[in-house]
């Protein structure tokens, strides 16, 4: 976003999709989000991923800080059920909008 | 009775409140028969030390009015940062954040203060002689030969920001507050630099294919797992 580079694009995070809130029939929780990341398809996978931040990136109207782009950071804590979903915390609670939406997950912190 | 240096017991338990071995067992497993046998039959005995009174100390004149916490020191060190066992001396290292995200950098030393001391070489890849923090940092099993860099002048102290020179404005400098000094690289620093490449190029040139190997960043690709990857 940022960058203002021109040359090789790299991409260092994996994709992600949000796909609602931690919720039971007729209960939402909005503090913690679900994660759909690509590629991940069991439970076994996320270990992998667990601790890993996460970045919703979405725009906005005005600028604040030079960018119209924003940002909310958050991280992967847990896995959610057995086809490798992701449970989210981010540092304030991710809006409704952005169910659907793109998210990054980062490979840091790597403990590789 | 004299201080004993205390071992494990030799008497095992076999459930709770129930001892292996009986006492005149245990008497002989101690050797106390021996140390009774040293001693003339009987159980030695040592003489109370006498404690010598120290001097008398005074009542102090002042109690303070309010009970006020003492402020102990702190005696506690701070350690470096566990070095992850993948990360060895030459260890080529993906940078995964920052101005240098993806490139392949060589690892030197791990600084006191726990960060990571890298260097592209910076001919290579344009990554001069950097810190980094080991959770930003994917470990390869690529090795390079650092036996010729020497390293034991870079410590924390070498990367330290230099205090910025607060000008007071007056009305000659308001105008001037649009061209604001440049920040050149000491020419000290540049030598450094030329001079841990140097040694590094060389290595590096004799390995096959690993120069472009530097040169050219990571990146993930579509239908990559970054789980499933072995670096």
């Amino acid at each position: 976003m940022v960058k203002g580079r021109q040359g090789e694009c790299v991409r260092l995070y994996v994709r992600g999709t949000i796909l609602g809130y931690k919720r039971s029939k007729s209960n939402q929780y909005e503090h913690t989000s679900l994660v759909q990341i690509e590629g991940v398809n069991t439970k076994e996978e996320v270990s992998w991923y667990c601790g890993k931040r996460m970045a919703y990136i979405y725009k906005a109207k005005t600028k604040k800080d030079g960018s119209l782009y924003r940002c909310i950071w958050g991280k992967v804590t847990r896995s959610h059920g057995n086809t490798g979903i992701v449970r989210a915390k981010f540092r304030r609670n991710l809006p409704s909008r952005s169910m659907g939406d793109k998210v990054r997950v980062f490979m840091y912190p790597s403990s590789i | 009775m004299a201080p004993m240096k205390t071992t494990s017991t030799r008497n095992p338990l076999l459930a709770k409140g129930i001892e292996k071995f009986s006492r005149s067992k245990m008497y002989h497993k101690r050797g106390l028969w021996a140390i009774k046998a040293k001693n003339n039959g009987v159980f030695p005995r040592h003489e109370k030390k006498v404690v010598v009174p120290g001097p008398i100390q005074k009542p102090p004149k002042f109690y303070p009015a309010d009970d006020v916490r003492i402020k102990r020191a702190v005696t506690r060190k701070p350690k470096p940062t566990k070095l992850r066992s993948s990360i060895r001396p030459g260890t080529v290292l993906i940078l995964l954040a920052g101005r240098f995200m993806g490139k392949r950098v060589v690892f030197l030393k791990q600084l006191p203060s726990g960060l990571l001391l890298i260097t592209g070489p910076f001919k290579l890849n344009g990554v001069p002689l950097r810190r980094v923090d080991q959770a930003y940092v994917i470990a390869t099993s690529t090795q390079v030969d650092i036996s010729g860099v020497t390293v034991f002048k870079f410590d924390d102290k070498y990367f330290k920001k230099e205090a910025k020179v607060k000008k007071i404005k007056g009305d000659s400098e308001f105008f001037d507050t649009d061209k604001e000094e440049k920040k050149n690289l000491p020419q000290e620093k540049k030598d450094d630099q030329k001079v841990v490449d140097e040694s590094l190029l060389a290595a590096i040139e004799r390995v096959p294919d690993l120069k472009t190997y530097l040169s050219a960043r990571f990146s993930l690709r579509d239908g990559v797992k970054p789980h499933e990857l072995v670096f």
